[in-house]
């Protein structure tokens, strides 16, 4: 993080500054750029998803011998089939809306995805995701990176953040994401109405085309002021958008309405950050495909289900990827507080109209002992390198070539998702 | 008229939180020198502010339930926000907000580990409320001008301090290295100055410096507050082979001798006293505050940095003379140098409530504006603190900032008409006033044509009533909310 700070801070100035400064092509851009181009909506699942109880093993007696208090029954699950490993998989019972995509053959699972000498740490290792980079957990994100690549100059709404914070996936050394949380409040707000405030905001606006020459941190300052200005519009058409399906009640389905209000309105994002927190289970998870994780799971399920078929609804199906990960898995043995511990590998989900669903990879064997596992078999261990679904993602989906982002080849371990 | 003269204003917009009507009072007559002692010899003014919270003539705290500072973060950020609001000692709430992202530490590691209420004790416990030692924020109040020698080892021993950077998981039989790590490269004598064996040693070095509860300390969001855990030194943990460094310990010599485990403490302080000493940590301490109080436009002068770095060892760590020397410096005083730094978000918030007004303001409003704004205090996104400068402006960031403004100004609306309304007899007037009220660096014509361009289109210009009230809430929108009042 140091070096891409410093990099920014000594020439991001000029480069970001002249990125946007340019408000003329700004539509141009964003036509160009968005309307019909293929999205990335990338969703986090913050503190460690226990993937053994998304996606559960139903007929592998170690996973109910080492969970009994909070293993999903097998009359449960929702079946999906069986693995290259001849292992039978069934979604968590509150999964209803994933099955359905699952189903129509637009759901990919890709099982035991990580890395070798996993962090259990979240800080470390949502920074590892983030990187793409297990060495090295700071510098630039991939998404960043992805965007650096981006021709110039960049739209200012290229990629969209509906979290306060930005994530180390979307830092990038050329580019501030804007951090939009909530889209109506992402607005010129004034003190006054009526004509006096629509007065402030032309002010505003004029005094930000201030070009300021000889004084270049102003003229940054101004640039990044006039940047916001300009984009306010187009956030507030994806506010005005009014959805084809009734979304639940949750925050995480209302930012993801809001996406699907910035993809219907085209008003040129390509790249979405998500999070739906409360994966960090250390205690009280629920038994019986219920508690606190069946809650979760509903939230998370009902949520991508609604978008999903919204986006449908508008024929932008094949336009739009969703990408689902979290920043590790859990123990595979409950702790003594009905809760499972900061574990290994996880699971990745991608889901879209251009998806090539299905399970991929294999699951785990969970009995103490097993090659699948690591850490004296309290974890999984992985499969598949998570930087292989990111490298199919950015050449077959974003169009980019994988290597220079990545930093290596990870094309040739990749999992058919596309 | 909340302007003094443009060398006051530059001292308290760095040295301070900008400029507040009392302050007229107190700096009008004072030369930069005199100023500067003032500031800097804090200890003649009284420490009061936290007894002033919830004074009517103060901004406001707002809360769920009891105001709990000692053991509720959101309250701790209110407290603290309100001390640099109203404190009499700005310089030391400016330094603890430096020694705060020098040390970055965060609430979110904390409560995970050890629960909400004795993560916000942990960093924000004011000594003697409840038992325990004082949070961590208090300890950099203490030393804000202290020796930084001493200030390391206190961090060294800091129970927030021992969870973050994981002290309590370093054992002989299992060295953790993130501290030693970090005490090197962040804390002291920066990268290029040491060696990846140096970390490794150091790890070495402060195993058995670890935690201990108090008796009736447990994980539990509802345990007895009076519960606390602090500082041990476990003799048995600790690792008395010898170690050595790349640079000198003492003597000349790189290596800390074996020890005994009962006075195996004695390394890890003679550990300190060799990083604190070491001249790349005053030329370290010197570019941080280079950035700080100087420039973050042009680079740290390499005289600066030397100048900097020989009162610090003359004076054998102590940080007040360091800070003295730099706010009477030929650097500081530069006309030039005016505005040449972007406010984090704590200074921009800060300055503008004083600038703009308190009345019934309460502070609660400004906690998530600044989250947006990217610094949620208690919260520094890693052991590297916020990046300084440039990173805090993006689009949503300066949003933000701009609906901060809006926000305050309508909140103070009828504060500001009531406190203009004597002089603004003419738009010109009034925004005159404004200008001189909020000290932004200059406008260029542009600007300043649109401003009169907005006051023009009230129409006939009454100065009195709803005309007023708008346009006065308006200006104070536009002027916080620009570019210019960005920068300090």
């Amino acid at each position: 993080m140091d070096l891409s700070r410093r990099l920014f801070i000594r020439r991001g100035v000029a480069t970001v500054s002249f990125g946007i400064a340019a408000p003329s092509f700004l539509t141009a851009i964003a036509e160009a750029q968005g309307v019909r181009t293929r999205n990335l909506v990338v969703v986090y699942l913050g503190g460690g998803n226990d993937a053994l109880n998304t996606l559960v093993s139903y007929r592998d007696a170690a996973y109910y011998n080492r969970r009994p208090s909070i293993a999903v029954p097998a009359g449960q699950v929702l079946q999906v089939g069986t693995d290259a490993a001849g292992q039978a998989l069934g979604l968590h019972p509150r999964l209803g809306g994933l099955l359905n995509i699952f189903n129509e053959g637009r759901l990919a699972l890709v099982q035991r995805t990580g890395y070798a000498n996993s962090s259990r740490s979240h800080f470390e290792a949502s920074d590892v995701w983030g990187t793409a980079n297990p060495q090295s957990s700071t510098g630039p994100g991939w998404l960043g990176r992805y965007l650096d690549v981006l021709p110039r100059p960049l739209d200012a709404l290229a990629a969209w953040n509906t979290t306060a914070e930005t994530p180390r996936a979307l830092i990038s050394a050329t580019t501030g994401v804007p951090a939009i949380p909530n889209a109506s409040s992402y607005s010129f707000a004034s003190p006054n109405r009526g004509a006096a405030a629509t007065q402030e905001r032309a002010a505003a606006q004029t005094m930000a085309s201030n070009p300021a020459s000889g004084r270049p941190h102003l003229a940054f300052i101004n640039s990044t002021a006039r940047g916001a200005i300009e984009t306010l519009d187009r956030v507030a058409l994806a506010t005005s958008y009014t959805p084809t399906v009734s979304y639940p009640d949750s925050g995480f389905a209302d930012a993801l309405q809001t996406v699907a209000g910035a993809i219907v309105r085209g008003i040129g994002s390509r790249v979405f950050w998500l999070q739906a927190g409360g994966y960090d289970t250390h205690a009280g998870q629920g038994g019986g495909g219920g508690g606190d994780y069946g809650d979760l799971m509903t939230t998370l399920g009902d949520g991508l289900w609604a978008f999903y078929s919204d986006i449908r609804n508008n024929g932008l199906s094949t336009d739009t990827t969703v990408l689902v990960f979290s920043e590790f898995g859990r123990r595979i043995s409950e702790n003594g507080s009905a809760g499972t511990d900061h574990g290994a590998a996880g699971l990745m989900m991608v889901l879209g109209g251009s998806v090539r669903g299905g399970l991929h990879g294999t699951a785990a064997s969970l009995a103490p002992g097993h090659p699948t596992l690591e850490n004296n078999s309290g974890d999984v261990h992985y499969e598949t390198d998570f930087r292989a679904v990111y490298a199919r993602l950015l050449e077959q989906w974003l169009g980019v070539s994988s290597v220079p982002i990545l930093g290596g080849d990870f094309r040739a371990g990749a999992p058919a998702i596309f | 008229m909340p302007t003094v003269n443009p060398q006051i204003d530059h001292l308290l917009r760095r040295a301070g939180f900008g400029v507040s009507a009392a302050d007229v009072d107190i700096y009008r007559d004072m030369s930069h020198a005199r100023a500067v002692d003032y500031l800097v010899d804090y200890e003649g003014r009284p420490d009061d502010a936290d007894e002033r919270i919830g004074r009517p003539d103060h901004a406001r705290v707002a809360t769920k339930n009891l105001f709990a500072p000692d053991i509720d973060i959101e309250d701790a950020r209110q407290r603290w926000i309100f001390r640099m609001i109203h404190g009499r000692r700005p310089l030391q709430e400016k330094m603890a907000l430096f020694w705060h992202n020098h040390f970055a530490t965060a609430y979110s590691k904390l409560a995970s580990d050890s629960g909400d209420r004795q993560a916000t004790k942990m960093l924000a416990h004011k000594a003697g409320v409840l038992r325990g030692p004082q949070g961590q924020i208090e300890l950099f109040r203490q030393y804000a001008l202290g020796n930084f020698r001493d200030l390391l080892i206190q961090v060294a021993q800091d129970p927030a301090m021992l969870i973050w950077l994981d002290g309590k998981s370093n054992t002989k039989a299992k060295p953790q290295e993130n501290f030693g790590r970090e005490i090197i490269e962040l804390f002291t004598i920066g990268v290029d100055n040491y060696v990846e064996s140096d970390v490794y040693a150091a790890a070495r070095v402060f195993t058995g410096w670890n935690l201990r509860g108090s008796d009736d300390y447990r994980k539990d969001e509802y345990g007895d507050l009076n519960a606390y855990q602090e500082f041990v030194y476990y003799a048995d943990q600790h690792d008395t082979g010898d170690k050595t460094f790349s640079f000198p310990i003492s003597n000349g010599s790189r290596t800390i001798a074996s020890r005994s485990e009962s006075a195996g403490m004695q390394d890890g302080l003679e550990l300190i006293t060799a990083l604190a000493v070491h001249p790349e940590t005053g030329r370290r301490l010197a570019r941080k505050f280079w950035n700080f109080f100087i420039s973050e436009i042009d680079a740290p002068d390499p005289a600066f940095v030397e100048s900097v770095t020989a009162v610090y060892l003359q004076n054998r760590t102590e940080i007040r003379p360091v800070i003295r020397h730099i706010l009477n410096s030929p650097w500081f005083t530069n006309p030039a140098m005016q505005f040449a730094r972007y406010s984090s978000p704590a200074e921009f918030v800060v300055r503008s409530i004083r600038e703009v007004g308190w009345q019934n303001f309460s502070i609660d409003k400004a906690r998530s504006p600044m989250a947006a704004m990217g610094q949620q205090l208690f919260e520094p996104p890693n052991v590297a603190g916020w990046p300084p400068g440039a990173a805090w402006f993006s689009t949503g960031t300066m949003l933000a900032r701009t609906n901060f403004a809006a926000m305050l100004a309508a909140d103070q609306k009828a504060f500001l008409a009531a406190t203009v309304a004597p002089l603004a007899q003419s738009p010109q007037a009034l925004l005159d006033l404004m200008l001189v009220r909020l000290t932004p660096a200059p406008f260029d014509s542009g600007p300043r044509q649109a401003l009169m361009l907005y006051l023009a289109a009230a129409g006939a210009w009454t100065g009195t009533g709803e005309q007023l009230n708008t346009r006065a809430a308006g200006l104070a929108r536009l002027l916080v909310g620009s570019a210019e009042y960005q920068l300090v």
